[in-house]
């Protein structure tokens, strides 16, 4: 076997691994030296014979490096005395029962996603230790330097140590709100790599692919929640489209103008089932399963005109009851202009922006642009569109704009 | 593990309460030092006399500076704290959530250092 297969293999079940290290060793830190030291051995060992169940060895062989890395410490507390003994009385044997091993990422993730974190840290540690992703990768990720991005996890690890958090899925009656904060961290890393804030690109399919891979982790950890499988959903049928979102130059196609043969069939077929799953299950509505409806029908659309847009718009007025907020206004404004035309849907904008509530929303003056454009009141529309060029960092939307600007001549 | 809870809230605003809602928020307060005394959460606990009274202390090159008023001016002034036992920062979280002032103020929880024996 090859390091690079070797290294896909630790890929894949590192997040795994570390969420039992974590709670046989009851450290971050620990864990996190201890794998790294079995993935080192693996490295050497692997190349010739490759164990049964890769994820069984790293554990175990990560356990006895922990073991190691105590012991070599020169001074021998109680504490750690005691710490060995139990790390050796609590051997993981092979066969482990798999709900253990499901329940000791349960807890990695719902720990990562403590709200004692600021949402971007959140994600970082999510990236980092559920994910497997290394430190460079989770700083690029942040557009952010290794070094700051280092000491931004060494700084969060503490806090899980110091400040006490625990290393559980939190009962009953906190589950609900805390699992709302981990789907919040998902689709943040999803929506990033759908459409990055700012640089010089429009996707970050890697971010957008590691999101979906959480999304199918938490789905299969905790099946028939509405919010999860709609969550899930949601980013198959957006992440489907991916390959008709841009030219091979990078500009942005707009979903107007793609060619809907590129579009991912099967990712789709998989997107629609769960929104079916998702819609069935017992409760009220979840917001990421209602706009995973609104996703399946342009999907499902053979067109862009051909769209069901009354039905989007009425699914938007779904999302306004149950999740109302000034984004969703101005979506369900864009869907309706496709009803009722452009000039009641400007109507709409201009009242979420006389409100205040999307002040500093870039998206609000392309919408707005748009708009305009299409009832032909060029000077304000190309007003518009200068405002939503300032608004910006992404390029493909600058130029994007630009295009717009010059067809209007 | 021990954490203190420091309330914060903007003292002039709260000042401004009269007699009957001061009451029912002092009757608030006793009912939750009561709850978590027979918890066993209870460390200490104190309400402090607002900021006007407070002084604060330098010492720079050997010479006492005093100076009138609180180290930071701030919208939310400490109130008081609780020194509280845990288990776990969800615990703590979920004592702090508890108290009266959450609900106009907010409350930091810190853990107290402890040093290695």
């Amino acid at each position: 076997m090859t390091p690079g297969e070797i290294d896909k293999i630790f890929r894949d079940e590192a997040g795994r691994a570390l969420a039992t290290l974590i709670r046989l060793v009851g450290d971050f830190d620990l864990a996190e030296d201890a794998l790294q030291d079995a993935f080192a051995v693996a490295l050497e060992r692997w190349v010739c014979e490759v164990p049964d169940n890769p994820r069984a060895w790293l554990v175990n062989v990560a356990k006895h490096k922990a073991i190691d890395r105590i012991r070599r410490q020169t001074i021998f507390r109680g504490k750690q005395q005691a710490l060995v003994h139990e790390l050796e009385l609590n051997a993981l044997g092979p066969n482990e029962p798999t709900a253990t091993l499901d329940d000791d990422m349960l807890r990695l993730i719902f720990t990562c996603c403590h709200p004692a974190f600021a949402p971007e840290v959140q994600v970082a540690l999510t990236l980092r230790t559920v994910c497997g992703l290394s430190t460079a990768q989770v700083a690029r990720a942040f557009l952010i330097s290794e070094e700051a991005m280092a000491q931004r996890l060494v700084r969060a690890k503490q806090k899980i140590r110091l400040a006490g958090i625990p290393y559980e899925v939190p009962e009953r009656e906190m589950l609900a709100p805390r699992l709302d904060g981990v789907l919040a961290v998902i689709y943040l890393v999803f929506t990033e790599g759908y459409v990055a804030t700012e640089g010089a690109d429009l996707m970050r399919p890697d971010l957008a692919t590691e999101a979906i891979r959480l999304g199918r982790l938490l789905n299969r950890l905790m099946p028939d929640r509405a919010g999860i499988t709609g969550l899930l959903a949601l980013m198959l049928l957006h992440d489907a489209r991916r390959a008709g979102r841009q030219t091979p130059a990078g500009d942005i196609v707009l979903l107007e103008e793609q060619d809907r043969s590129l579009w991912d069939r099967a990712q789709i077929e998989e997107g629609l089932r769960l929104v079916e799953h998702a819609l069935r299950v017992q409760g009220r509505p979840q917001p990421y399963a209602v706009q995973a409806a609104i996703a399946a029908l342009h999907t499902r659309a053979p067109s862009f005109e051909a769209t069901d847009w009354p039905q989007i718009a009425g699914l938007y007025e779904v999302l306004l009851r149950i999740n109302p907020s000034p984004v969703i206004e101005l979506n369900h404004a864009a869907a309706l202009s496709m009803v009722d035309g452009p000039a009641r849907a400007l109507d709409l904008v201009d009242a979420i922006a006389a409100r205040g509530g999307l002040r500093g929303y870039e998206l609000l003056p392309a919408v707005r642009a748009d708009l305009l454009r299409r009832l032909g009141r060029k000077a304000e529309a190309r007003e518009a569109y200068r405002a939503a060029t300032e608004a910006t960092q992404l390029e493909p939307l600058r130029r994007l704009y630009a295009r717009r600007m010059r067809e209007m001549e | 593990m021990q954490y203190l809870l420091m309330i914060y809230q903007n003292e002039v605003e709260y000042a401004k309460n009269d007699v009957a809602t001061s009451q029912k928020m002092l009757a608030e307060y006793q009912a939750f030092t009561q709850s978590i005394v027979q918890s066993g959460n209870f460390k200490a606990g104190d309400r402090l006399q607002p900021t006007t009274t407070a002084t604060t202390v330098r010492v720079r090159e050997g010479k006492t500076l005093t100076t009138d008023g609180p180290f930071a001016e701030t919208r939310e002034q400490l109130g008081g704290y609780y020194l509280i036992e845990a288990k776990d920062l969800n615990a703590a979280i979920e004592i702090a959530a508890r108290i009266p002032s959450a609900r106009i103020g907010s409350i930091e929880v810190r853990p107290i250092w402890v040093y290695d024996k």
